[in-house]
């Protein structure tokens, strides 16, 4: 598996293949709490780095997910609709959002890795 | 957070909170547990089916003694404290002259004085309220010293009997004193939940061992704000900032069952508390909008302060209180309408994120009370 790259915003990005696979963190989800909606964006549309892609609504509150980088959605979680409470139970691995085909693989550098996200974290608490 | 942890008060059972892994949050110029590792919708259906004790130290218990007792609370609230006997409590509110509710609470007899159970946000101001109402053979007595445990749950009585048989019996909207694993509780059956429980007064330096001897019990489980908030909604029950305020009058929020009857427009002693005139006044002629329940279709929560619309795009009114209800399955809201889209099955509209959304007014509660009623 190539390595895991995050925002300051708590989204995380890993390239699989051609694609690059869109999530939120664990920190994120925990932030969050219980989520009873997703809102994912459709296959086809475009997306840009740093902006709103997607959208999660917990029992207390609505949070968005910014785009760790531009690209052409490819495909999306369908699972997440009927089941959104598996992001909180699985963020990094089955509750992913969506895979996009990126217009820059090297957007990818401008995200943190993961001892700089973590580091990030530890300054949160 | 919106207020510096520095400035914000901690109930006593704030180690416990702490202990039991809590996420705390500010809440009303406290540090209060939001939710515990469960989590909210856990919380909430661990309620349901269980029992779950919530610390609600952060609410104001007020104490009124004296000859001119019930002449105080009587000019400040709706109500007729003359026919309440000693243990029973009632659910009332403080008006202001415009007939707005300045805050909503639970007042109770006992053998020698009234207590009030009020609002976090609003005590100072309540107290301030009262104190200025009393004459001189009045005294309030704000107990700083005493914490509230709330026991909420189909299991709650079971538990509680366990430490005190006698509380099994106690009533709906009844109050009295028991012993607690050898603890002085005053302990009233109600709550926020709309199940059947118990909310217990106790001093600070019992909380902490009365609150651990509860949870011993295998089938209780600590609950935090964020449940308290969905099962209070699911149970119709108003949040006052929310669905009720300074500006909504009982009759507009549908809390005329509250006003007792003597002092409602056709009663002994009708008025005589703030605000009479257009409280009494919307009793024979019912005010331009009211408090409905509302359930938004497909699965995206509708949060105030959304704006609903007619059909024709005419505003007709607005969402105060909107979440996903956990055993409902699904979003539920309460809000106001205009009265003439009020009936049951009315639609309103609105939209979140610009997508559009049709709301249902439907009957309240959501979820059926399940209440201790004397049979």
């Amino acid at each position: 598996m190539s390595e895991t790259r995050f925002t300051d915003d708590h989204e995380w990005a890993r390239l699989e293949g051609d694609l690059i696979v869109v999530g939120i963190t664990n920190y994120a989800q925990e932030q969050l709490g219980d989520i009873v909606f997703i809102e994912l964006p459709s296959v086809g549309s475009t997306v840009e780095q740093g902006q709103e892609a997607a959208v999660i609504e917990s029992v207390k509150a609505a949070g968005d997910v910014k785009s760790p980088v531009t690209g052409s959605i490819a495909q999306v979680n369908e699972a997440l609709v009927d089941h959104p409470e598996t992001v909180n139970q699985d963020p990094a691995g089955e509750g992913w959002f969506y895979k996009v085909t990126p217009a820059d693989p090297a957007e990818m550098d401008d995200l943190l890795d993961e001892t700089a996200y973590n580091n990030m974290l530890v300054g949160l608490e | 957070m919106d207020e510096p942890a520095a400035q914000l008060q901690q109930t006593v059972l704030y180690e416990l909170h702490q202990s039991l892994g809590a996420r705390i949050v500010p809440f009303a110029g406290y540090q209060m547990p939001l939710n515990y590792s469960p989590g909210i919708i856990k919380e909430h259906r661990h309620t349901r089916t269980s029992a779950s004790l919530f610390d609600v130290s952060h609410m104001g218990q007020i104490r009124i003694y004296g000859a001119g007792a019930i002449e105080t609370l009587e000019s400040l609230m709706p109500i007729d404290l003359s026919t309440l006997k000693p243990g029973q409590q009632r659910y009332n509110f403080l008006t202001n002259n415009n007939g707005g509710i300045v805050d909503d609470l639970m007042i109770s007899r006992l053998a020698d004085h009234w207590q009030l159970i009020v609002n976090a946000a609003n005590k100072m101001k309540d107290l301030e309220l009262i104190t200025t109402a009393c004459g001189s053979q009045t005294t309030v007595d704000y107990q700083h010293d005493a914490a509230l445990i709330a026991l909420q749950g189909p299991a709650a009585s079971t538990i509680l009997s366990r430490h005190s048989t006698e509380t099994a019996s106690l009533p709906f909207m009844h109050q009295g004193q028991f012993e607690i694993g050898g603890i002085p509780c005053l302990i009233s059956r109600s709550g926020y939940t709309g199940e059947d429980g118990f909310e217990i007064s106790v001093s600070n330096s019992h909380a902490m061992t009365l609150a651990e001897s509860l949870l011993a019990h295998p089938e209780v489980e600590a609950a935090g704000l964020g449940c308290r908030d969905s099962l209070r909604l699911e149970a119709g029950l108003c949040l006052h900032g929310n669905d009720i305020n300074e500006q909504t009058t009982p009759l507009e929020a549908n809390l005329l069952w509250a006003i007792s009857p003597d002092r409602r427009a056709d009663g002994k002693r009708a008025g005589n508390f703030p605000g009479d005139a257009r409280i009494l006044e919307e009793m024979r002629s019912p005010p331009a909008q009211c408090r409905v329940g509302l359930r938004p279709d497909g699965k995206i929560p509708v949060r105030p302060p959304a704006a609903l619309f007619t059909e024709t795009g005419v505003e007709s009114g607005l969402v105060t209180s909107g979440s996903f209800g956990p055993s409902v399955g699904g979003p539920i809201a309460m809000g106001y309408v205009n009265r003439a889209f009020s009936a049951l099955g009315a639609r309103h509209h609105t939209k979140v994120r610009g997508k559009p959304i049709t709301l249902t007014v439907v009957e309240l509660p959501f979820v059926a009370h399940n209440y201790h009623r004397r049979r």
